[in-house]
């Protein structure tokens, strides 16, 4: 039964992993941009929730709209600006821009609020379900929760509006969507933005889970690559999955070897699917 | 309704236009024939903003979109069915369908258009549901005509139409161009290595040859001429 228990905390801890990729898989689907400063936008939301809730007194919860459109703009304004211009550029320069990206958003956390954890005092953080022998966290099933709605959500525009299916024919084909005269460049920078809105929400999500410093930001960063790649690159229901697997991972093998070998278990388990399945769980050969 | 002047395109040093001038009146079906790089596609994509033109000027009904981007010219009414029908192979019939009325000028009368589409192509109108990378080649030709026209353009532009259609079904292509010329008044222009038959439903054509027009004239004037049988029908 504490097997059980384990696994269900980091299957819901997973939910939220999931949502983060969720951004970086939907970034790379699109506008084929391998958003390098995904963990660092990740801990920024993180931080824009612990201002929300020092300075507006706002749970992490209830700060999930305004982060999200925070980092929807953000992430519009990034791509619309900076990144369109390295579209038709080599891969290393890519990589450059937004590990450069990346560094100045540690850097401003770094100057902004120090190098010390932080996190949210919250009134419900002990509160727990029983079900059976099963015990479930509040803060988790809540956070879990929030991070699938905010899937369904993507997912939703994704099939019904119009940009939402614009986006898609953009990433079905670039060439195809000019031809129809559709705004290539303002779509990338929408996609960015939704990417960035995933992470946004992620963030706060997050927050009802662990403490925030400016150095975790990589360790999200490649959290987000080994889920992305485990689930399938572009594969919207991959992220979700390979999000989950990962949560799953990092709890047990924090219970059965110690915390600090999870990325280990992680990488282990990517190198694995690699090997079996080079497209990934979810992903098209 | 089409006056291109002095047109010249590269891409890096290699000249790709040479100074290419045409026009194309309302009403009319106009061929450019030419053989495999003789610059027809980067003609079309040039007229449709997706090349940067080095020199010259294209106006269309009297204005000059030299430099606009595509999304633009889309919305001034001229469309495009690209060279290898660029259709959304992961989209249903019906969302590539949608997604031709992008142009906001064919916001408003996308499902009359839509009803009309299918109409003219029931062949589609049975697969709406089905992706479009399941279609054949002729029925992918199709729908890429079919979402053109969901823009609801005044000027159409298409690149090698019947490239690699069994004869029966290219014959089809030309037949509902034909349709769309006669019944709708659509203006047309239709670049293709197919000379007879195109040559045979324009109006007029003209020949281009390593980026340079070298001759136009009447579509069976053209069809008669020396040069053109012996260079591009092999008599
Ligand atoms: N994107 C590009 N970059 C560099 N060169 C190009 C590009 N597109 C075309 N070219 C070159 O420009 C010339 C004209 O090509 P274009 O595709 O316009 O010819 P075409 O008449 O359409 O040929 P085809 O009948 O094979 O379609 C060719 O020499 C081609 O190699
Ligand atoms: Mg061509």
């Amino acid at each position: 039964m504490l097997y059980l228990n384990i696994i269900v905390a980091g299957l819901l801890t997973g939910a939220v992993y999931g949502l983060m990729a969720l951004g970086l898989s939907v970034i790379f689907g699109v506008v084929r941009i391998v958003n390098f400063a995904h963990g660092e936008m990740m801990v920024l939301a993180m931080y824009g929730a612990c201002l929300a809730n020092a300075g507006l007194g706002l749970d992490p919860l209830l700060a999930v709209p305004l982060v999200t459109l925070t980092l929807f703009l953000l992430g519009y304004a990034l791509q619309r600006g900076l990144i369109n211009r390295y579209i038709a550029r080599p891969d290393h320069e890519q990589f450059l821009l937004l590990l450069a990206v990346a560094t100045m958003i540690t850097a401003s956390l770094l100057m902004g609020f120090g190098p010390d954890a932080r996190n949210v005092q919250l009134g419900y953080a002990y509160d727990s379900y029983q079900i059976g022998a099963m015990l479930l966290d509040k803060v988790r099933l809540l956070a879990a929760a929030g991070a699938v709605l905010g899937a369904a959500a993507l997912s939703g525009f994704f099939r019904f509006t119009r940009t939402g299916k614009s986006i898609r024919a953009c990433a079905d084909n670039q060439f195809g969507a000019q031809v129809v005269g559709l705004d290539v460049k303002r779509l990338y920078a929408v996609t960015f933005g939704l990417g960035a809105a995933c992470v946004g929400a992620a963030g706060c999500l997050m927050l009802l889970l662990v403490d925030v410093q400016p150095y975790i930001a990589t360790d999200y960063t490649l959290l987000a690559f080994i889920i992305v790649i485990l689930g399938g690159l572009g594969s919207m229901p991959g992220a979700l999955f390979g999000g989950i697997l990962v949560g799953v991972s990092e709890a047990l093998s924090g219970f059965l070897v110690e915390p600090s070998f999870k990325s280990a278990f992680s990488f282990g388990l990517l190198i694995l699917v690699l090997l079996v399945r080079p497209q990934g769980l979810l992903g098209r050969a | 309704m089409l006056e291109i002047a002095g047109l010249d395109l590269f891409y890096g040093d290699a000249q790709a236009l040479d100074g290419v001038s045409l026009s194309v009146a309302a009403g009319e079906i106009v061929a450019i024939v030419g053989a495999n790089g003789a610059g027809k596609s980067s003609l079309i994509r040039t007229v449709f903003g997706m090349e940067r033109p080095h020199r010259g000027s294209i106006r269309f009904e009297g204005r000059e979109i030299a430099g606009e981007p595509p999304h633009r010219i889309c919305n001034l009414g001229i469309g495009q069915v690209a060279e290898g029908r660029q259709v959304f192979p992961n989209m249903t019939v019906r969302e590539n369908l949608e997604m031709g009325a992008t142009p906001p000028r064919a916001r408003a009368g996308a499902s009359a258009a839509m009803a009309r589409v299918l109409a003219l192509f029931p062949h589609l109108s049975e697969r709406r549901r089905q992706l479009a990378g399941t279609l054949s080649g002729g029925e992918q030709q199709m729908l890429a005509i079919a979402r053109c026209l969901m823009g609801q353009p005044r000027l159409v532009m298409l690149d090698e139409p019947s490239l690699g259609l069994a004869p029966v079904v290219a014959e089809e292509v030309f037949r509902v161009v034909r349709e769309l010329n006669r019944r709708d008044g659509l203006t047309l222009v239709l670049v293709e290595q197919n000379v007879v038959q195109s040559l045979t439903l324009a109006h007029r054509g003209y020949v281009l040859e390593n980026g340079r027009i070298v001759m136009e004239g009447g579509g069976a004037e053209l069809l008669a001429d020396d040069r053109v049988r012996r260079a591009y029908i092999g008599l």
